[in-house]
């Protein structure tokens, strides 16, 4: 009886992952599969895949900085999602915010660096939490699908960066790679080691996952979300301020994406140019609809894609594979998540079933 | 250190004999083949930029003891600096061309700050002596030779006097072309201008796709680019029935009718110099230029609807830019706003660094920056 009791247990905490898992499984087919009818050596691939992902201290360093950025900007899909909208112009708020954490040292007073620093990440995020801000205004005051907004929003926030860059903000030295004037050596954001060459922001990142899954899962403003994402009627009802919740998750998810482009900024480029505009907003859609919206589950996906990415490069330097081969990995992936979500209902239904089977065999404990 | 046992003891003499016989192993290393990396930041298809580095590369390949890695699509972020790590951490490269012109700064910079023993040679142009690592390089090609002779095949080609560019961003670099390939066509008939439409950035091929239907819409009937995949502008306006002259690489297989010529680069020049320099051990080349002269440049085959005197008139211009004898940017010249821009009298030099740093039209484009 113990014994089965526990495996019910087991099932409950472990059914929420078997759409995942599925899609795993099926990602791994389908991509041996494509390689195989194009005659490529699909077992040697899926080996690269692993060793350039995982393989070694280089590559987990490469797969761990190419995650760095994909945590908050999935943050920023995510949050808002716990409020039941679905944010899709992170892009915007990224390149934004990288914009401002590139002036902010030009317009403010000279201040030590580790202000200094501060007040670009803060202006980062204010930029980017006003933009993505101004999607759940509009959605809320104005009846404005949040999805085509915040879309539409990122075209407008890229165009105005390149009109800024490229104009009043250009650094005129830089003459065929229109930038801002580069920020001071001190200003430039280290590896977070000698030994270990990533950038702080990913410890920033994962801070960030951590603290929202404390906001969402453990604090009175997370359960609030979960009604008004539930079921705004209800939340209503409970005299929940919606306007203000929804218009809260989604500032604090462009914030995280400004952060994201201050670290582009201070860390990477060191000047706010086009090279920020990378389509890290779009792989954070992926990686926080990989992990379902769920903050933690964000870091482990956002390293996932990372090393997908990653060994992306190993897969083209060994076995000459173009580079659309990590993109149909991904779209791959992808495609199986949406799909084995479908199951979603179905497990509702069986984790009742399992609980009610844990709840009957306590009770069989207790009585026997 | 007194509880040291025999197997340990055993371990370090082996360590020792092991790093005792580590020159020797170095020595040998001698005939190992040089690796080389090429990373692209787009399609090596692209019938584009990527592609005339791509091309370059294949022959590199072909070269005894070479041996080639390549990666295509790498953007101009964090991704570049670890795809330059992985190719020296993972393959063995000694030599790496990271190929497009946003790479070196940042990115280019600190990995040969890291990699001191690695040589990297990049494409642009923008190594300073004294400010950038020794490790490190760039080559360039005076291109805009091609497109004043694109101009003076489009000069005579075109019926109604009015050609179309389409470039990407008002840098220095576009604009240089933009305006070798006026003054080409002018050279032929000083009544011709040259319509110019920006698509803000180095790859949109819808954008690119409108601007020449609307360059053609406006009854310019040869059309030139400066994007990084001239190949969507080619198809257009060959669907148009209007002629185009290419850019980056041969696209005369996308135009079999309306294909004058193109500006082509030939990497293979620049690329040879540093695979021999790096395979005799001797220093980076850091600062590495030239034109059609030093074979840096080449033009495409001439197409069908090139005539005769068309062909006289380039191939005479040709033949003096090959000899070192001919200066495109020649006074008194104006731009289109008026001002003069180069006096009476001064003929700037190819290698001159004023022309780096154009920041005007000339006399004759229609356009605004």
């Amino acid at each position: 009886m113990n014994f089965r009791n526990q495996f019910y247990r087991v099932g409950v905490a472990l059914l929420p992952g078997l759409p995942s898992l599925l899609a795993a499984l099926t990602t791994f087919v389908l991509f041996m599969l494509f390689l195989t009818v194009q005659g490529k050596p699909a077992w040697e691939a899926c080996q690269l895949v692993v060793q350039g992902a995982f393989g070694s201290a280089f590559a987990l360093e490469s797969t761990l900085q190419r995650a760095a950025p994909l945590m908050l900007t999935a943050l920023c899909v995510a949050l808002p999602a716990r409020a039941g909208l679905i944010i899709i112009g992170g892009e915007g708020a990224l390149v934004l915010g990288g914009l401002a954490a590139a002036v902010a040292p030009l317009w403010l007073p000279s201040m030590p660096t580790l202000l200094m620093l501060l007040c670009m990440a803060f202006s980062a995020m204010l930029v980017g939490g006003f933009w993505i801000g101004l999607n759940g205004w509009m959605r809320q005051k104005r009846g404005l699908n949040e999805t085509i907004g915040s879309l539409l929003l990122s075209y407008i926030a890229i165009a105005l960066f390149n009109q800024l860059v490229e104009g009043p903000l250009r650094d005129p030295a830089s003459l065929n790679k229109p930038s801002t004037v580069p920020l001071g050596d001190d200003l430039l954001i280290g590896p977070i080691s000698d030994q270990f060459q990533v950038h702080w922001g990913l410890v920033v990142g994962i801070i960030a996952c951590v603290l929202a899954q404390i906001l969402v899962r453990n604090s009175v403003t997370g359960f609030s979300l979960q009604v008004v994402g539930g079921n705004v009627r209800t939340a209503r009802m409970m005299g929940l301020p919606v306007d203000r919740l929804v218009i809260l998750t989604c500032v604090l998810g462009g914030a995280c994406a400004g952060l994201a482009g201050m670290f582009e900024v201070a860390a990477v480029q060191g000047s706010a140019n086009a090279a920020i505009i990378a389509g890290y907003g779009a792989s954070g859609i992926l990686v926080a609809f990989a992990a379902r919206q769920n903050p933690l589950a964000i870091i482990a996906c956002a390293i996932l894609l990372g090393g997908i990415e990653a060994s992306g490069s190993l897969l083209q330097r060994r076995l000459g594979l173009p580079d659309a081969t990590t993109l149909i990995l991904e779209g791959i992936l992808f495609t199986s998540l949406l799909a084995w979500e479908a199951l979603t209902p179905r497990i509702v239904a069986w984790r009742l079933r399992l609980n009610e089977r844990v709840i009957q065999a306590q009770g069989a404990l207790q009585h026997g | 250190m007194s509880n040291i046992d025999r197997r340990t003891l055993l371990k370090l003499a082996g360590l020792i004999g092991a790093t005792a016989a580590l020159p020797f192993s170095f020595a040998r290393a001698a005939d190992k083949p040089l690796i080389v990396g090429f990373i692209y930041v787009g399609a090596r298809d692209d019938f584009g930029y990527n592609q005339a580095h791509a091309e370059a590369a294949a022959i590199i390949k072909t070269l005894p003891n070479v041996v080639v890695v390549e990666e295509e699509n790498v953007p101009e972020t964090v991704a570049v600096q670890k795809s330059m790590e992985a190719m020296i951490r993972q393959d063995g490269a000694t030599l790496i061309f990271p190929t497009s012109f946003g790479y070196f700064d940042p990115h280019v910079i600190k990995m040969a700050e890291r990699f001191p023993e690695v040589h990297f040679a990049h494409c642009g142009g923008l190594w300073q002596e004294g400010v950038h690592p020794m490790n490190a390089g760039s080559f360039f090609g005076y291109i805009d030779e091609g497109q004043y002779l694109n101009g003076v095949i489009a000069g005579y080609a075109s019926k109604s006097k009015k050609l179309g560019f389409i470039a990407a961003k008002p840098v220095p670099q576009v604009l240089r072309n933009i305006n070798a390939f006026t003054m080409g066509a002018r050279s032929v008939d000083p009544e011709i201008t040259t319509t110019v439409i920006f698509t803000g950035n180095w790859s949109l091929p819808i954008k690119e796709a409108e601007a020449a239907n609307s360059l053609i819409d406006q009854s310019c009937d040869v059309l030139t680019c400066h994007v990084d995949g001239p190949k969507v502008i080619v198809e257009t306006a060959e669907k148009r029935g209007a002629m185009t002259c290419g850019y980056h690489a041969d696209q005369s297989a996308l135009a079999p009718n309306g294909y004058l010529t193109g500006a082509e680069w030939n990497w293979e020049t620049p690329y040879r110099a540093h695979v021999s320099a790096s395979e005799n051990d001797q220093p980076m080349i850091n600062f590495l230029r030239g034109g059609l002269k030093e074979g840096f440049v080449k033009t495409s085959p001439y197409g069908p609807l090139v005539t005769a005197e068309a062909k006289t008139k380039a191939d005479a211009i040709k033949a003096q830019m090959m000899a070192g004898e001919f200066a495109i940017f020649t006074g008194p010249l104006k731009d289109n706003q008026g001002n003069e821009v180069v006096a009476a009298g001064v003929a700037l030099d190819q290698t001159d660094v004023v022309l780096e740093s154009m920041d005007y039209l000339v006399e004759g484009v229609r356009g605004q920056i």
